[in-house]
């Protein structure tokens, strides 16, 4: 009897929780095709994921937003940030019998400042004609853990409200102004809070909402379309603006004709010399932001790196030293 | 009197190695717990000290928490922490105190015997099925049932006012207070159960009936080992962290409304530690479970104050 063979190679990584259902079947794959390297991946959060990632116990890190200045400072050597998935906010909400509702930007903005405070109002109803809009509370509901879906909402509501960017702000974590607002903690809570809640309204990672047959509203974006959040209006924000940097990532509110207003990239931290494995570490990165790895993205209800996004950052990943 | 401590000291003289050894194994044990206590206070004051001389005592008065801004106080969260704990030991006490002189009194053998066994296995589920439960089941019935029901009869007082969410206070204080019924079952079952039958007994002879006798005298008599198993089981309560955090709607204000949504000390911390950045934000959130620390001591110390009160008019 003979035992399996060890794998030679074990790759570690840690953060986001986000691209946790991505990597796992990602990494899965690759493993397949390469049974001698394995990557285990820890989904402790960004935050503990850049700490974990800077005290180099880990060889890469994953965060939904990307390392900032002072965490780059802190950081033991040249940072590379990668982005290597795309993913959309649904507004979900809960309404009986109301299968379709469409809000601007500006409505929603207003819900979440706690201004529009009933489903029937005229807002709301001048852009749903023919809609049986009940008299009902909106319940506001929001992440009540630090997160990067928290961070993409906010940045939304930043770029569509002066009054939201000089009273709340963008954060992974902010202080919410709407009178009836209800926290709760992960994508998992805040879809179970608003399935269990009529009139509740909510920010949900698009494959929770697919994944949980729940209906989200239909948004109108800059360019005035009104676009529901699905693969193709995420992965057009995206191509909209190819030259997406850790300095310059935002693609929300995008002013592209079909792009959906609430997208965003999740990012891998990696040093430019890593201490070892390097040579591993750069193919397993290569291959997940190259077509063959962002292909595992549609199985898992994420979107996949557009081309010219997949090619920036192959050319970022090449300057590593292997 | 005189003599007995002379007798008791020449005995201690003969001492074996093997009690020496096992004394020193005694006192290591214990010293170690009160150094772990210490060491846990120096390192929570250690890591919130930034925020500690930063905000000052107004961390405590302050109530808003805003980590765009770096505002930050703790008031809402204490003032959840404690109405969240105090819901829970008032449902818990009462249910689980009857429960228990049901068991030790009341029950046949029968069915005493998988009832206690039952109510202990509640201590056993883990506290993120009670949070998913509170989440899908409860906080749903609690907005259409219990909430309008209670706000019906009592919807006058500005406690059960307001819109009902589903998620609040109350929500979390029904959780919790099914947490800690076993605990306070349990401990006071067997506290009930130690109590001589001479005076049940007794009771019975002057011509009680066995309900007057189990209000009147046996739980009269286990009065202290029942208070002991309501604080321990408040302990718990005041430390639930996930369970909580599910159903109480994590809104940092304070309302005088047990529908409303509010926040814990220990819910912010699990909430939004892994995602604190800026060395002053995880700072605070520290100071948060320094000030839990204290909490927990208070209320501890308050029930021990109460106990030697009790036993020490029982001895006069």
């Amino acid at each position: 009897m003979t035992l399996p063979a060890v794998a030679a190679t074990q790759l570690t990584g840690a953060g986001s929780s986000f691209d946790y259902p991505f990597f796992s079947k990602a990494f899965y794959v690759y493993n397949q095709k390469n049974p001698d390297i394995t990557v285990n991946y820890q989904s402790i959060g960004s935050g503990g994921g850049i700490a974990q990632f800077t005290a180099r116990n880990v060889d890469f890190g994953a965060t939904d937003v990307p390392m900032n200045a002072g965490e780059l400072a802190r950081a033991p050597g040249t940072v590379l940030q990668i982005p290597v998935t795309l993913g959309g906010e649904a507004i979900a909400y809960n309404l009986p019998g109301v299968t379709t509702i469409h809000l601007t930007r500006q409505v929603l903005a207003d819900i979440y400042l706690g201004k529009i405070l009933k489903w029937n109002d005229p807002q709301i109803a001048k852009l749903n004609k023919g809609v049986n809009l009940p008299d009902m509370a909106i319940v506001v509901v929001h992440r009540s853990d630090g997160s990067g879906t928290s961070y993409i909402f906010t940045d939304f509501l930043s770029h569509v409200s002066g009054e939201w960017k000089s009273k709340v702000g963008t954060g992974k974590s902010v202080s919410w102004p709407a009178p009836s607002s209800v926290g709760a903690k992960g994508n998992e809570g805040v879809a179970g809070q608003v399935k269990s809640t009529p009139g509740a309204i909510g920010y949900i990672e698009m494959a929770y909402v697919v994944e949980n047959n729940m209906t989200a509203a239909t948004l109108q974006n800059k360019a005035g379309k009104w676009v529901g959040c699905i693969p193709e209006t995420v992965a057009a924000a995206a191509a909209s603006k190819p030259e997406v940097s850790p300095t310059n990532f935002s693609i929300v509110d995008s002013a592209a004709a079909d792009a959906y207003p609430i997208s965003g990239y999740s990012w891998v931290v990696v040093y430019k010399k890593p201490a070892d494995r390097a040579k591993e570490l750069y193919d397993v990165l290569s291959w997940l932001v190259g077509p063959q790895g962002q292909a595992n993205a549609k199985s898992v209800d994420y979107v996949p790196l557009p081309r010219n996004v997949q090619d920036a950052a192959a050319a970022t990943l090449k300057q590593m030293q292997r | 009197m005189q003599n007995a401590e002379p007798q008791f000291r020449r005995v201690a003289r003969f001492v074996s190695p093997a009690d020496r050894g096992f004394a020193a194994v005694v006192y290591a044990g214990s010293i170690l717990f009160a150094l772990l206590i210490v060491g846990l206070f120096v390192e929570l004051v250690l890591g919130s000290w930034p925020s500690i001389v930063k905000f000052g005592p107004a961390f405590i008065f302050n109530s808003s928490w805003d980590p765009i801004t770096s505002k930050f106080g703790a008031l809402p969260m204490i003032f959840g922490t404690v109405m969240t704990s105090l819901i829970a030991i008032v449902l818990a006490a009462f249910i689980g105190i009857m429960a228990a002189v049901f068991l030790a009194d009341f029950a046949p053998r029968w069915l005493g015997q998988p009832l206690s066994f039952l109510i202990e296995l509640l201590a056993a589920v883990p506290s993120v099925v009670y949070g998913l439960w509170g989440l899908f089941v409860l906080a749903p019935f609690m907005r259409t049932t219990i909430g309008p029901a209670l706000q019906h009869v009592l919807g006058w007082t500005p406690l059960f006012s307001g819109p009902i969410v589903g998620v609040g206070l109350l929500t979390a204080g029904i959780i919790l207070a099914l947490m800690i019924i076993p605990t306070v079952t349990a401990i006071s079952r067997d506290v009930i159960a130690a109590i001589p039958r001479d005076l049940r007994e007794a009771s019975m002879a002057l011509g009680s009936t066995k309900w007057e006798t189990a209000i009147r005298v046996v739980l009269p008599a286990a009065r202290v080992g029942i208070f002991g198993a309501c604080v321990l089981a408040l302990g718990r309560a005041l430390g639930e962290t996930i369970a909580v955090t599910m159903v109480i709607g994590n809104r940092p204000e304070i309302s005088a409304s047990l529908f409303a949504p509010s926040y814990t000390l220990a819910s912010v911390i699990a909430n939004e530690f892994t995602e604190a950045t800026t060395s002053i934000y995880i700072s605070a959130l520290i100071e948060l479970g320094l000030i839990l620390f204290l909490v927990s001591i208070v209320v501890n110390a308050l029930a021990r104050l109460m106990i030697w009160s009790v036993r020490g008019s029982e001895r006069v």
